[in-house]
C-alpha cells in the first residue's frame, strides 16, 4: 500500500464522516460546517487525481463563496430544528431501503464483466511539471473559445434579466421622498369642489323612494 | 488552432450584434422613458446592419471557423435573414402594445437582441456544445421576456412553467448528447456522422442517446407528447411576447433539429424516421382536435402551432433533400402566418383591453374591412386553402411524403388538415357574419399598418408565385447538406 492509497482512504473516511454528520447534526450551522469539510475533502480527492485546478476551484467557489453565503442564510433564518427532524425515524426504513437498492445496483454494475467498464481505464500519471491550468486555459481560449464567449453572454443576459425583473417601482412600498414633500403646493393636496348649496327637494325625494322600492 | 489563423469573418454579423447589444445596454441607461423610441430605433438599425453584414459575408461553400464550432453556409444565411426580418417586424408590431402596457423598456429590446443572437448561434453551430449554448441563450431570453410583466400573475406563471419544463428538456437533450459523445468520441456534428457511418460506434448507445435527443428536440419544437407548455405559454404571456416566442424561434428550432438529426445523425435516419412519424401524427391529431374546443384565440393559435409543427416534421420524415427544403419552406410560411395573426391581435388590443377571445373578433369586418381581409387571408392560409402560401407549403410536405411511398401518413395529414379547417373557418365566420360586440375605433400606427399589409399580402403572393422561395430553399439545402 503506497502513500497515495493511504491518503485516499483517510480522505474518504473523513468525507464519509462529514457527509453523515451533515444529515445528522442537530444544529444547522454545524451541518453547514460539516458540508464545508466534505467539499474540502473532495477537493483533496481531485488533487489525488492530479486535477489541481478543479480542486482549487471547488475550494474557492463552493467553500469560499457558496457555502459562506449559505452559512449567512442559515444563521439569519430562524429554523425550528425539532420540526425538521419530525418523522426522521418514521421515514428511516424507506430511506434505508432506497439506499440499499442504490448500493446494490452500483455493486452490480461495477462487478459485472459485461458492462465494458474496462474500456475506461485510469488516466496515465502526468509528468511532474504538467499544468492543469495551462491545458484548460489553452483549450478554453482556443478550441472552445466560442462556447466560452457564449457562456459569458449567457451570464450577462442573466444579470440583465435579474435586474430587469426585480428593479421596478413597487406599488406597495411606503417610501417617501423628502424633496417631494418639501416642494408640495397647496393645489397638490387640497381640491376645491364647487357644489350647489341647496338641493332640489323633489328630485331628492324621488331618488329616495326609488331606493326604497329597490 | 491558434490566434493567428482564427478567421472571424464568417461570424461577423454575430460579433457586430453582441457589440451593438452592449452599446445599447449602456446607452439605454441614459435615455428617459419618454425617449425610449431611440432604443427602439437603434435596435432596428442593429438588425438592419446585421442583415447587411449577413449578405456581405455570404459564402456559397460552407465556411467553418472557431475550430469547427461555427459554420456559415447558405442554409444559415437564408434562415438568419428570415429571422432578422421576423424579429424586426415583431418589434414594429409590438411597439404600440408595449407602450400602453409599460413593456416599452430597454430590457425588452436588449433581451430580444440576445434572443436573436442565441437563434443565430443555434442556426450556425456545427458542434454540440455551441448548439447547446445557443439554445440556452435563446431560452433564457424568452423566459425573462415572458416574466418581464412582473405584476401579471398569468405571465409569471407562464414563465415559471416554461422555465421548469425547458430546463427538463435541456436536461434530456444533454443526456442524449452525452450518450452520443460516449458512443462516437466526438461532439462535432461532422465527426459524429463520420463515426456512425464507419460503424465504429456502439449502436445500442447511439439509439439510446437518439431517443433522448428526439425527446428534447420535440419539446423545443412544441410537438406532442412534449407540447403541454405551448398553450399555457402562448396564453399567459403578453401578446407581444407570444408573438416573439411564436415567430423567429420556430425557424431556429427547425434548423436546430435539422443540424442534429440530418447533419449529425443522418446514418440513423431509419430510427428517427419512425419516432418522428409518431410524433407528427400525434401532433396533427391532438393539435387540431383540441384547437376546436378553445374559446381563447391565443390558446387556439397555440394548438394550431402544435399541428403546424406536426406538418413541418413530415418534410423531415421524408429524409430527402426535397423533403428538407419543403419543411424549410413550411417553416418560413408558418412564421409569416403567425406574425399576421398575432399582429392583428396586437393591433386590436388597446390600453386596458386585451383582444384574445374568439368573441373579440366578432364583426371585425364592420369595424375595419382591411384588417378583416388580412385575417381572412391568414386563416385561409393556415387552413391550407389555395391560392395562399399555406396551401403550397402543405402540398409540398405531403408530396415529399408521397415520394417515399408513405401513403398512410399523407392520408392522415390531409384528414387532419380537413379537421383543422373547421376552427380556422369559424374565425372567418366570426369576423364576417357576426355582429360586433364593441364598436370602438381601431387605432394602429401607420408603419405597423404598412408592414402588416405587406406581411398579409406576402401570403397571397407566395401562394401564387412560390417558385422564387422554393428555389432558394432547395439551393440552400443542396449547398449546406452536401453529404446527402
Amino acid at each position: 500500500m503506497d502513500i497515495t492509497t493511504v491518503i485516499f482512504y483517510i480522505l474518504s473516511a473523513v468525507l464519509l464522516f462529514a457527509a453523515v454528520r451533515v444529515v445528522t447534526a442537530k444544529n444547522p450551522v454545524h451541518a453547514v460546517l460539516y458540508l464545508v469539510l466534505a467539499f474540502f475533502t473532495s477537493a483533496g480527492h481531485w488533487l489525488l487525481l492530479q486535477s489541481e485546478f478543479l480542486a482549487i476551484t471547488l475550494v474557492l467557489v463552493y467553500v469560499g463563496a457558496v457555502m459562506v453565503l449559505f452559512l449567512f442564510v442559515v444563521m439569519m433564518l430562524d429554523i425550528n430544528v425539532e420540526k425538521l427532524r419530525e418523522g426522521f425515524w418514521r421515514n428511516l426504513p424507506v430511506a434505508a431501503t432506497v439506499a440499499l437498492i442504490m448500493a446494490f445496483e452500483m455493486v452490480l454494475i461495477l462487478t459485472n464483466q459485461h458492462t465494458g467498464l474496462g474500456e475506461f481505464k485510469a488516466a496515465a500519471p502526468l509528468a511532474a511539471d504538467a499544468s492543469n491550468v495551462k491545458v484548460l486555459g489553452r483549450l478554453l481560449y482556443t478550441t472552445y473559445l466560442l462556447p466560452f464567449e457564449l457562456a459569458a453572454v449567457v451570464l450577462l443576459l442573466a444579470m440583465v434579466a435579474a435586474i430587469g425583473l426585480t428593479m421596478r417601482s413597487r406599488k406597495d412600498t411606503k417610501v417617501v421622498d423628502p424633496a417631494d414633500q418639501v416642494k408640495i403646493r397647496r393645489n397638490d393636496r387640497v381640491r376645491i369642489v364647487k357644489m350647489q348649496a341647496e338641493k332640489n327637494v323633489e328630485a331628492a325625494d324621488a331618488a329616495e323612494s326609488g331606493e326604497q322600492q329597490a | 488552432m491558434n490566434w493567428a489563423d482564427l478567421n472571424l469573418m464568417p461570424a461577423l454579423p454575430e460579433i457586430f450584434m453582441i457589440a451593438a447589444v452592449l452599446v445599447i445596454l449602456m446607452l439605454d441607461l441614459f435615455i428617459s422613458d419618454a425617449k425610449r423610441c431611440i432604443t427602439y430605433g437603434l435596435t432596428l438599425l442593429t438588425i438592419a446592419i446585421c442583415a447587411g453584414l449577413q449578405v456581405y459575408t455570404y459564402a456559397p461553400v460552407p465556411e467553418h471557423t472557431f475550430s469547427g464550432m461555427f459554420v456559415n453556409d447558405a442554409l444559415s444565411a437564408l434562415i438568419k435573414l428570415c429571422m432578422y426580418g421576423a424579429t424586426a417586424v415583431v418589434l414594429v408590431y409590438t411597439r404600440q402594445y408595449n407602450e400602453t402596457r409599460g413593456l416599452f423598456r430597454g430590457e425588452f429590446f436588449t433581451m430580444s437582441l440576445f434572443a436573436l443572437l442565441g437563434m443565430n448561434m443555434m442556426v450556425s453551430a456545427s458542434h454540440f456544445v455551441s448548439l447547446y449554448m445557443g439554445l440556452e441563450l435563446l431560452s433564457l431570453s424568452l423566459y425573462s421576456l415572458i416574466a418581464l410583466q412582473r405584476d401579471s400573475v398569468k405571465a409569471t406563471e407562464a414563465a415559471m412553467k416554461y422555465f421548469v419544463l425547458g430546463a427538463l428538456a435541456s436536461g434530456l437533450l444533454l443526456y442524449g448528447i452525452s450518450m452520443i459523445y460516449g458512443a462516437t468520441g466526438t461532439m462535432e456534428l461532422a465527426g459524429v456522422a463520420k463515426a456512425i457511418k464507419s460503424h465504429n460506434a456502439n449502436g445500442m448507445l447511439l439509439v439510446f442517446g437518439l431517443v433522448f435527443i428526439v425527446a428534447g428536440l420535440c419539446f423545443k419544437l412544441g410537438t406532442v407528447p412534449f407540447h403541454m407548455w405551448v398553450p399555457d405559454v402562448y396564453q399567459g404571456s403578453p401578446t407581444a411576447v407570444t408573438l416573439m416566442v411564436g415567430a423567429a424561434p420556430k425557424l431556429a428550432a427547425f434548423v436546430f433539429v435539422l443540424r442534429i438529426l440530418v447533419q449529425g445523425l443522418d446514418a440513423m435516419v431509419d430510427q428517427w424516421q419512425g419516432m418522428l412519424a409518431l410524433v407528427a401524427v400525434l401532433s396533427m391529431a391532438i393539435g387540431n382536435v383540441t384547437a376546436i374546443a378553445q374559446t381563447n384565440l391565443k390558446r387556439m393559435l397555440a394548438y394550431s402551432t402544435i399541428s403546424h409543427m406536426g406538418f413541418l416534421l413530415l418534410g423531415l420524415i421524408a429524409g430527402t433533400a426535397d423533403g428538407y427544403a419543403s419543411a424549410l419552406f413550411y417553416a418560413i410560411v408558418y412564421v409569416l402566418m403567425s406574425m399576421v395573426s398575432f399582429g392583428i391581435l396586437l393591433g386590436l388590443s388597446r390600453a386596458g383591453f386585451e383582444c384574445e377571445t374568439l368573441d373579440d373578433l366578432k364583426g371585425l369586418n364592420g369595424r375595419n374591412s382591411w384588417y378583416a381581409f388580412l385575417m381572412l387571408l391568414t386563416m385561409f392560409s393556415m387552413a391550407g386553402i389555395p391560392p395562399l402560401a399555406g396551401f403550397y407549403a402543405k402540398l409540398s410536405v405531403i408530396k415529399a411524403i408521397v415520394d417515399i411511398h408513405l401513403y398512410w401518413l399523407a392520408i392522415v395529414a390531409v384528414m387532419m388538415s380537413l379537421i383543422g379547417a373547421f376552427y380556422y373557418l369559424r374565425v372567418v365566420k366570426n369576423i364576417y357574419f357576426d355582429d360586433a360586440q364593441d364598436s370602438s375605433a381601431i387605432v394602429m400606427r401607420a408603419d405597423m399598418k404598412l408592414v402588416l399589409s405587406v406581411n398579409g399580402l406576402a401570403l397571397l403572393v407566395l401562394g401564387v408565385m412560390p417558385e422564387r422561395l422554393v428555389v432558394l430553399c432547395v439551393e440552400a439545402m443542396k449547398h449546406s447538406l452536401s453529404a446527402i
